[in-house]
């Protein structure tokens, strides 16, 4: 950490990624209306997938039900706008807490099964919940409801955007929902790091390896799976409202839809890089470049990301981030904790001195940057 | 004063007991060797006396306290280590994550102490040089000793080693031996599963026989080996 080179590029990092920061956040001071919208939509993908990740990734919680935090989240905030007369922005809170709420007793169900079982499982809880919100009357039951007309226009803050950036009041709210979707997106990844980093980060990771080794040493993988299953779940159910409210009409086979809501997001997951930070922002970019070449193509497109998918998992299982962390050694959001380099700087000579060179010790080295 | 106490002890799995009635008590900074034929049920008892199996009857005392409903988690952290005979790093973590991740939950090190803590483990196991590789790609010397490493990291009063000195060559085992004395100097209960048998009696201050999941004797080590009932099952010496 001392070696001025390093903090020579940490410096240059920290500065390349507030540029990027600040310009998306500009992104609706000169981007036309279309590219906001885009880049919303490629924004909560990945809230969604950075959630999944850090559940199948990190957690080894394969599930597949998270559709249900999207729904619940999507109907909570209908229900707050609609019939409690709030704030969307309020509801869009009201949404993530009622998906947090809800996981509470889904992991109290889904965590008595393991592997194959608990993704089933979490599925038919989502179905079920699928199930219960098209028996919902007031909400339209199974042909769902729309916001009231103007919601949008009304919401707090677009009058404000409007004056600000002279657009209409359908852009304004375009522009604020983007710019919710992005602090959200930033937020859930720093809070990612900063977990992955803690005491219980380092407990996840050790349980992800040898749950039974981990289980020695003091840490309790239950605990820790439950407070990710439920910090997820806020996650995906913030962005389910947030999703819906840009939408503006919900249905429960939209809302609770497991194509839409997880099997993409596994896609995304996989392909960029499954138990790596960087992996869901570099596999949205992929899926989105994906979905533009082959807009034109229907159901085509979906035969070519099943293709494309294939060959990943067979031969880079660690994604596209994770091959490439292989091949360079070099590293973004290391969740390395590095032995103390006072020590660790003279252990380095010895160990050149004593050790044959190693394929596999180059490999492994990080950088980081 | 006994720091762990097994009173009358059993486990089967289905129609096997491998646990029979099985009691002792091992003295506060007292070193202990478990001996018996493969089989006989020494690592299941140590997987009893952690709490990764759970024990159909009987009882287990640490410091006096009841703790055979406890969790493995609560036994490790109410002063019970132990290594894996079959090692087990967290594959993916460095050797000194995987010593971090003891030292903070099971050893409840402060996060400010945990370094140094960690690496001066690392070195007395003298692992330190391999402090920031990823254990999964380690040999099975280094495996063994990150085993001991880390259950030395949970900081325990009791540290349980499950045949650490099988597979090693006769000088890697004897530096093995004297990190394992260095500890047992450090006031640390220790129980030792062994088929390295002069590894062991240089260490162990008693030898307790296993055999068909009973204790079949427990005595000093010169007396136990010399007795012709342990020659006979153990050693295989027609009588």
């Amino acid at each position: 950490m001392n070696n001025p080179c390093h903090t020579l590029s940490r410096v240059a990092a920290t500065l390349l990624s507030l540029i990027t920061i600040g310009a998306l956040f500009a992104v609706p001071f000169f981007a036309p209306r279309a590219i906001v919208q885009d880049l919303f939509g490629v924004l909560t993908l990945l809230v969604l997938a950075l959630n999944w990740n850090m559940l199948a990734g990190f957690a080894g919680l394969v599930s597949v039900g998270q559709q249900a935090f999207v729904g619940i989240g999507a109907y909570a905030m209908f229900a707050a706008v609609i019939l409690w007369g709030l704030d969307p922005m309020v509801g869009i809170l009201i949404g993530g807490l009622a998906a947090t709420l809800f996981a509470i007793p889904m992991a109290f169900f889904t965590f008595r099964l393991n592997g194959a079982y608990f993704a089933i499982g979490t599925w038919v809880v989502a179905d079920i919940s699928r199930l219960t919100a098209g028996q919902w009357m007031a909400l339209g039951g199974g042909t769902g409801t729309s916001l009231p007309k103007g919601t949008a226009r009304d919401m707090f803050g677009v009058e404000a955007i409007k004056e600000v950036l002279d657009v209409s009041s359908a852009a304004a709210a375009d522009a604020l929902t983007y710019w919710v979707a992005l602090t959200l997106t930033l937020l859930l990844l720093v809070a990612s790091y900063l977990f992955l980093r803690s005491r219980m980060g380092l407990g996840l990771q050790a349980i992800r390896d040898n749950a039974n080794a981990a289980r020695s040493v003091g840490v309790d993988p239950v605990r820790i799976k439950v407070a990710v299953f439920i910090f997820t779940a806020l996650g995906t159910g913030l962005c389910g409202a947030l999703m819906f409210m840009q939408i503006t009409r919900v249905t429960p086979d939209a809302a609770f839809s497991v194509i839409d809501w997880t099997a993409f997001v596994i896609f995304v997951v996989v392909i960029g890089g499954i138990g790596t930070l960087p992996g869901p922002i570099i596999g949205v970019a992929v899926f989105y470049c994906l979905q533009r070449l082959m807009a034109d193509y229907g159901t085509a497109y979906l035969i070519v990301l099943g293709l494309l998918g294939i060959p990943i998992m067979l031969f880079a299982r660690r994604g596209l981030w994770g091959t490439f962390v292989d091949r360079t050694g070099l590293e973004i959001l290391p969740l390395r904790h590095l032995a103390p380099p006072r020590r660790c700087s003279e252990d380095v000579s010895r160990l050149a001195a004593s050790q044959p060179a190693n394929g596999m010790e180059n490999r492994r080295s990080v950088t980081s940057i | 004063m006994s720091i762990l106490s097994l009173k009358a002890v059993s486990k089967s799995f289905g129609a096997l007991k491998v646990t029979d009635d099985v009691s002792f008590d091992l003295g506060s900074g007292e070193a202990l060797g478990i001996i018996g034929p493969n089989g006989a049920g020494k690592s299941t008892l140590f997987n009893l006396i952690t709490g990764n199996f759970p024990v159909d009857k009987g009882q287990i005392f640490l410091d006096g306290l009841d703790v055979t409903r406890e969790s493995a988690m609560m036994r490790c952290a109410s002063g019970i280590g132990r290594s894996f005979q079959i090692p087990q790093p967290f594959g993916r973590l460095s050797v000194y994550e995987n010593l971090l991740v003891a030292a903070r939950f099971g050893g409840t090190v402060p996060a400010t102490e945990a370094p140094d803590f960690c690496m001066d483990i690392l070195e007395r196991t003298r692992l330190a040089t391999l402090a920031n590789r990823e254990a999964g790609g380690l040999p099975l010397l280094q495996r063994k000793r990150l085993e001991l490493a880390r259950a030395m990291a949970t900081r325990p009063r009791v540290i349980l080693l499950d045949e650490i000195a099988g597979g090693l060559t006769e000088a890697e085992c004897r530096e093995l031996v004297d990190t394992i004395r260095e500890i047992h100097a450090g006031g640390t209960a220790i129980i030792w599963i062994e088929h390295v048998l002069h590894a062991l009696n240089s260490v162990v201050e008693r030898l307790i026989v296993l055999n068909f999941g009973q204790v079949l004797m427990a005595g000093p080590p010169e007396e136990v080996m010399a007795s012709r009932a342990v020659q006979e099952i153990y050693l295989g010496i027609e009588a």
